[in-house]
């Protein structure tokens, strides 16, 4: 098992928790809108020859709130000083859900600042056909249940919200929703000047989708797809929101061969 | 003593079966409403008010729900002004303008300060924070709620009471040209109450601002420990709460016997009642409650008002069992919680003589200056409705205001919050009388609530 150490560093002129482990060549990880989930298999994989940097976002129990972040741009901001000040560009990144919207958002703002970048159904962009579910209607327990295709019958699923809640983790997702909430209520977790601010962007990027999202629809691929010059498109199937829990041998598999491309 | 009249406007027309299919107010389809019935509706409630006032109330509350069968009041600041011309005495009484979902706050002011000035200095403002259903109703961004109601106030009073023209630059809102001509008639600006349910955070923002909190039909005990909250709050500001700061809403419910009063306050559980105001993920938004206000709920488990509740906040973390429910047994289900509210004072129903008896325990335990009668939900015909109110201004009021001279209840007006000073260190005085309730057996002392 890969060593995996939590620690607070100061970054960027604040406190910022991160998660770190693995081996060889940096490589970012932008968590989505429900937090970090814990080490699971697609991490360990990962982490054989890569060191993973998963930072905490501000606001999510971990990491105080910035006051200042009342975007997902600004807080796009914020990680770009902090990817600069450490000195990792360009660095690789996966960004997940609500964290491959960051990671657009950073890839808007400096077209340099990333190697390779993996979006997971990301958000952050109004899809070409469909709508993002809208998550703040839903029960904890039912948004959790929509980002899989298959609950049953994804282990890894059961390990990380199996059982009943408790008082700390309703907390938890409540920090994580809440901040979510104040970054993307309005417009709703996308931003209608990322994609002419993305037009003709050449960051080699691969676009990951399950073809049993119920989150983000492939109309928001294909929005990427459209102004991202150099993007390839993965389709895992039969995987819901979450092919990294649902697929995560497949997720590890093509992930790992475009990083190393 | 102030005693005021209250009712949420109820569309009445709605099919009950829908809203229990629903499984709750917010969210059922406009198709079912009906202009003709509801433009009744509308008229019978302006109605109604003025028969308050000629029934001796002295005061007429109205609130404000949005895209809700549950409250007509969608807009409620025209009813408002309507009553202003429309009445002559009474006072009107807004509990209250939703300010962070109405996002405009130059524009309330504009618009309170012109009831004020048709009402010739009648208007008592309230501001609330919205019910959580209101923040998705308006796109409010739930996790600047209080942010927005804080800043929102602020600048209303400001606009009240800084000469003009001046420029603001917030942190949520901003305008360059603030310099609304009509100011309101009562100077410097008319009385603020707030309303609220439950949050402890709301509770010492009033303390700090010396407003008085009226208390919406939550649980006596957890009602005695606000009055705490905000009495310990108003001696760290050094001052002695008392009963100038607080008031009480009440369902109420008056008949000839207590069985045709009894008949009468089923329509508090039409279609669900309260907990059915809104489903739990419409009612507690991510970020809509602190954390002290979740754990403040979770002592209340069947809940107060608008679907908040320690019952409901559990739902929000259980997967919700779905599927046609057998209306039969819900509406027997809801039968024995109309009885446990009854049980536990939250809501009075039964002749003058039995309604008297119990506000006035309501009364001796939470120590209002004003106490607020909440007429009945539902389907109410015209005639039970205004007998209610007839039955309670005639049989019960003069015991009531009696009962009030009695023990002292002074209102904000006979008394200014925050004027008895309180010297730093010095002990302050009970707000309440929570012994009855131990006695009641209505609630646990504290001891055995901690071991509980």
């Amino acid at each position: 098992m890969t060593a995996v150490i939590e620690e607070t560093i100061k970054a960027a002129g604040a406190d910022l928790a991160v998660v770190r482990g693995g081996s060889g060549k940096p490589l970012l990880i932008l968590h989505d809108e429900l937090g970090y989930t814990g080490w699971m298999t697609w991490n360990e994989e990962l982490a054989l020859d890569h060191t993973l940097l998963i930072p905490l976002q501000p606001g999510f129990s971990q990491t105080p709130r910035l006051t200042w972040v009342r975007t997902y741009r600004d807080l796009a901001g914020y990680y770009s000083q902090v990817v600069r000040e450490m000195k990792l560009d360009p660095v690789d990144v996966i960004g997940f859900s609500a964290g491959g919207f960051i990671a657009a958002e950073m890839m808007a703002a400096d077209p340099k600042i990333f190697a390779h970048a993996v979006l997971v159904a990301p958000m952050g962009v109004k899809p070409e056909q469909g709508e993002i579910l809208d998550i703040f209607p839903l029960s904890i327990r039912n948004h959790l249940r929509a980002t899989v295709a298959d609950p049953e019958g994804t282990p890894e699923f059961g390990k990380i919200y199996g059982g009943e809640l408790t008082p700390e983790q309703f907390e938890a997702f409540e920090d994580a929703r809440s901040e979510t909430s104040r970054l993307g209520w309005e417009p709703y977790m996308h931003n209608p000047s990322l994609p002419h601010l993305l037009r003709g962007n050449n960051t080699p990027t691969l676009l990951v989708w399950g073809n049993r999202d119920r989150v983000v629809p492939r109309g928001c691929i294909e929005a990427y797809r459209k102004v991202l010059g150099k993007a390839q498109v993965a389709e895992i199937d039969g995987a819901g929101h979450r092919p990294e829990i649902e697929r995560p041998l497949d997720f590890v598999k093509i992930v790992g061969k475009f990083l190393a491309s | 003593m102030l005693i005021g009249y209250f009712t949420e406007r109820p569309y009445r027309s709605v099919p009950e079966e829908e809203v229990f299919k629903n499984r709750s107010f917010f969210g059922l389809s406009n198709k079912f409403f009906d202009p003709v019935k509801g433009s009744e509706d509308y008229r019978y409630y302006i109605e109604e008010y003025r028969y308050a006032e000629e029934l001796g109330f002295d005061l007429v509350a109205l609130n404000e729900h949005h895209g809700n069968p549950f409250c007509l009041g969608s807009v409620m600041n025209v009813e408002a002004a309507v009553l202003a011309y429309a009445t002559r005495r009474v006072r009107i009484v807004l509990i209250g303008n939703p300010l962070p979902v109405l996002k405009h706050p130059l524009r309330m002011a504009e618009e309170l300060a012109e009831i004020d000035l048709i009402s010739q200095g009648r208007l008592v403002t309230g501001w609330v924070r919205g019910a959580g259903s209101e923040q998705f109703f308006n796109n409010a961004n739930p996790a600047y709620n209080r942010e927005l109601f804080n800043e929102a106030h602020d600048f209303i009073v400001q606009a009240w009471t800084k000469p003009g023209p001046w420029r603001y630059e917030g942190e949520h809102f901003h305008y360059r040209h603030v310099n609304p001509w009509a100011l309101p008639y009562q100077k410097p600006h008319p009385p603020i109450w707030i309303p609220g349910i439950l949050s402890p955070e709301t509770v010492r923002w009033c303390a700090e601002h010396r407003y008085p909190y009226i208390g919406l039909g939550t649980e006596l005990g957890p009602t005695c420990d606000l009055w705490d909250i905000y009495a310990e709050e108003a001696a760290r500001y050094g001052y002695q709460a008392g009963t100038e700061n607080f008031g009480y809403l009440l369902p109420t419910v008056v008949g000839e016997t207590d069985e045709q009063a009894q008949e009468v306050a089923k329509n508090f559980i039409f279609g669900g009642g309260q907990n059915a105001f809104a489903l739990p993920e419409y009612a507690m938004p991510s970020g809509y409650n602190s954390k002290s206000a979740i754990r403040m709920l979770a002592k209340q488990p069947t809940g107060t008002w608008l679907g908040v509740s320690g019952d409901n906040l559990q739902r929000l973390s259980k997967d919700e069992a779905r599927g046609a429910a057998d209306y039969t047994e819900v509406k027997k289900k809801l039968a024995a919680g109309l009885e446990r509210i009854e049980g536990r004072l939250q809501l009075i129903a039964g002749s003058p003589k039995t309604v008297l008896e119990k506000v006035k325990t309501v009364l001796r335990v939470l120590r209002p200056g004003v106490f607020i009668m909440f007429n009945v939900q539902g389907a109410a015909s015209n005639e039970q409705r205004m007998g209610n109110m007839r039955l309670f201004a005639q049989e019960v009021m003069p015991g009531l205001r009696e009962y009030g001279k009695e023990i002292g209840l002074l209102d904000a007006f006979q008394k200014a919050p925050g004027s008895t000073k309180l010297e730093a260190g010095a002990k302050r005085a009970p707000v309440n009388n929570r012994e009855v309730l131990y006695d009641l057996g209505l609630y646990k002392r504290p001891e055995q609530r901690a071991q509980a």
